[in-house]
């Protein structure tokens, strides 16, 4: 991601030394993602040292982090579209199982193609993006309360269609090849498919946040949602998209995850909730919106699958992975408020 | 002066609320090089009425002329798009994007072609650093520095240049001073008598008399949602506005009651 020159460092480090260190500094600050890096840079020497006996650096141990954390990876940069954007979804932890049930639902029960399959699971969780969208725009409510309603909601009716359709909560899929090898295969060095899914993504979403016009209206939406409207930006419009986008990255990584295992079960998933938001706040998008960057969110990710995964591979006892988590997310918390305080007070060309 | 055609007029224009009458019976003109002081006390219908100006809401009833034409703006944009610019009191900036960013929300400059247009950020940071500029900001020169780090006046000025360069031909202020200090506010002024030297028409809304007075050629008194008193540069004193926006009430009756209520 080397095309990320839209925070090169400005032209005008023309005036004293000094000012030239300060603004260097400054620009890097500007630059959430260096923070999640070294983050991510620190989690993994730590877990690189301790689990080097156990293979954590061989290709398998790679694959077992980056595979965890392409699962949640999917997911968390539309969720952190909407964090900045200034809203939050969760209930993505149904929308996953309710995926995983529909493919299964329709491809495994009652013997669809596979294609067909996935339309209706990328509609349904279209659908449940757009109800979420439309209930926040219409009625200014908070989207973590409607989105916790439709957590249940949306959780509720998976377990009923599942046990009225097909009298089981657990169904088993098998797909055909083409399927396995573009959602559910170990591909080399052990990666899942979902892997190459999340790197493609993170590209993508990547271009659209900093690189295309949509990504500045996602700014202004969550930095001061009535100018943005005054400035012509379609608001409503906008956060509707999102929702469906976040929504329909939850169903990917569910059809994934069902693919890979052949079966589904309609569990909810509460904590791919936690650990989205995670993922996201350790990547440096601040929780009150308007700031954060793709890169933050991919290296945050990344954290979490090294401290979930490694810590298998190391000596210490595995609950302490969460101990770590907990410590970890308090710091970006800090930093991140430390980034906007400073962001917001200092500038590259004092005179 | 009464034969130029103004640039926008409002005619008899009435906006409720359900049962809530906001504004009743409103006229009012503004022609182009002309800054026209709204004034009025909290709770007149001041911001009902810029947003009737900016397309916000639809009046119930009246008309509103641009160009001497009757038009209706069916959105803000629509508004926008026909060159009415509303600014408000913290400019609609967005403190945690850069300068060019800032200036270019909902219009960015793109290159490249169809689905790959991207966001053109050395163009955005050009432009929008050489209209603030122009605008007497000198101190500010890089683009990619974030708004946050600008002062107060400075913001309300980035809004400005902006609404100037996309061709805006009517701006609306909404108390661009309120929540600035001496100096601040002062500089304010000086780009609204820029913004005026370049031709377009002001509405400026404020409650401080004295801001007003600095800079405006026509005064609209608000009063509980109906022009009290409309008159020109030089017909009244400070001391007859500041009774009228009391709402009538003159300033000696108002002190003679905090004292009373003291007393009490």
């Amino acid at each position: 991601m080397s095309s990320d020159s839209t925070y090169s460092t400005n032209d005008s480090t023309d005036n004293v030394t000094k000012g030239t260190m300060m603004s260097s500094i400054i620009a890097i600050l500007r630059r959430p993602e260096v923070g999640a890096f070294v983050g991510m840079l620190l989690v993994f020497s730590f877990f690189g040292y301790f689990g080097f006996d156990r293979n954590f650096l061989s290709p398998f141990g790679t694959s077992s982090w980056v595979n965890a954390a392409s699962t949640v990876g999917i997911i968390a940069i539309p969720v952190g579209f909407l964090m900045i954007a200034g809203e939050l979804d969760i209930s993505i932890g149904a929308v996953v199982p309710a995926a995983k049930m529909s493919i299964a639902i329709a491809c495994g029960h009652y013997g669809l193609p596979i294609l067909m399959g996935l339309l209706i699971t990328f509609a349904i969780a279209a659908f449940i993006g757009w109800v979420n969208g439309t209930i926040v725009t219409r009625t200014n409510v908070p989207s973590l309360i409607v989105t916790l309603a439709t957590l249940f909601a949306v959780s509720g009716l998976t377990l009923f269609l599942s046990l009225l359709l097909t009298d089981r909560t657990t169904q088993a899929l098998y797909s055909p090849d083409w399927a396995k090898e573009l959602f559910g295969a170990y591909h080399f060095w052990g990666f899942q498919s979902s892997v190459f899914w999340w790197v493609g993504l993170a590209i993508v979403f990547f271009l659209v946040l900093h690189h295309s016009p949509w990504g500045n209206w996602i700014f202004a939406l969550g930095g001061d949602k009535e100018s943005a409207r005054n400035a012509g930006v379609p608001i409503n419009r906008l956060k509707i998209a999102l929702f469906m986008l976040a929504s329909m990255a939850a169903a990917l990584s569910g059809v994934s995850e069902t693919i890979l295992s052949n079966s589904a079960t309609t569990t909810t998933n509460f904590a791919l909730i936690f650990n989205t938001i995670i993922a996201v706040v350790v990547g440096g998008v601040l929780l009150t919106g308007g700031f954060g960057t793709v890169p933050g969110i991919f290296f945050g990710t990344a954290t979490l699958g090294i401290v979930q995964q490694g810590i298998g591979y190391t000596p210490f006892d595995r609950n302490l992975s969460s101990l770590i988590i907990g410590v970890m997310l308090l710091i970006a918390v800090l930093m991140n408020n430390t980034f906007r305080r400073m962001a917001t007070t200092m500038s590259t060309t004092k005179r | 002066m009464s034969d130029r055609i103004p640039i926008l007029e409002l005619r008899n224009v009435d906006k409720s609320f359900g049962p809530i009458d906001v504004l009743h019976d409103i006229t009012l003109k503004v022609h182009e090089g002309e800054v026209l002081c709204l004034l009025g006390d909290n709770g007149a219908g001041k911001s009902t009425l810029i947003k009737t100006l900016a397309g916000v809401y639809i009046p119930n009833a009246g008309q509103i002329l641009m160009d001497g034409e009757p038009i209706q703006f069916r959105n803000p944009r629509d508004a926008h798009n026909r060159g009415i610019a509303t600014v408000h009191q913290f400019g609609g900036t967005y403190p945690l994007m850069s300068i060019g960013r800032n200036f270019f929300v909902g219009v960015e400059p793109t290159k490249g072609w169809g689905p790959f247009k991207m966001y053109d950020r050395r163009r955005a940071n050009k432009i929008s650093i050489r209209e603030l500029q122009e605008f007497g900001i000198t101190r500010v020169d890089d683009g990619d520095r974030l708004v946050g780090g600008l002062s107060g006046g400075e913001r309300q000025s980035l809004s400005i240049a902006r609404a100037v360069y996309f061709g805006a031909r009517v701006l609306i202020l909404d108390e661009p001073t309120a929540a600035l200090g001496v100096k601040q506010a002062a500089h304010v002024l000086r780009i609204v008598n820029e913004a005026k030297r370049r031709g377009l028409a002001v509405i400026f809304i404020t409650h401080q008399v004295m801001h007003a007075l600095a800079v405006g050629d026509h005064f609209a008194v608000l009063i509980r949602g109906s022009i009290a008193a409309d008159f020109r540069k030089g017909e009244k004193s400070r001391e007859e506005i500041t009774d009228l926006m009391a709402g009538g009430e003159s300033m000696a009756d108002l002190e003679s009651n905090i004292t009373s209520d003291i007393a009490i």
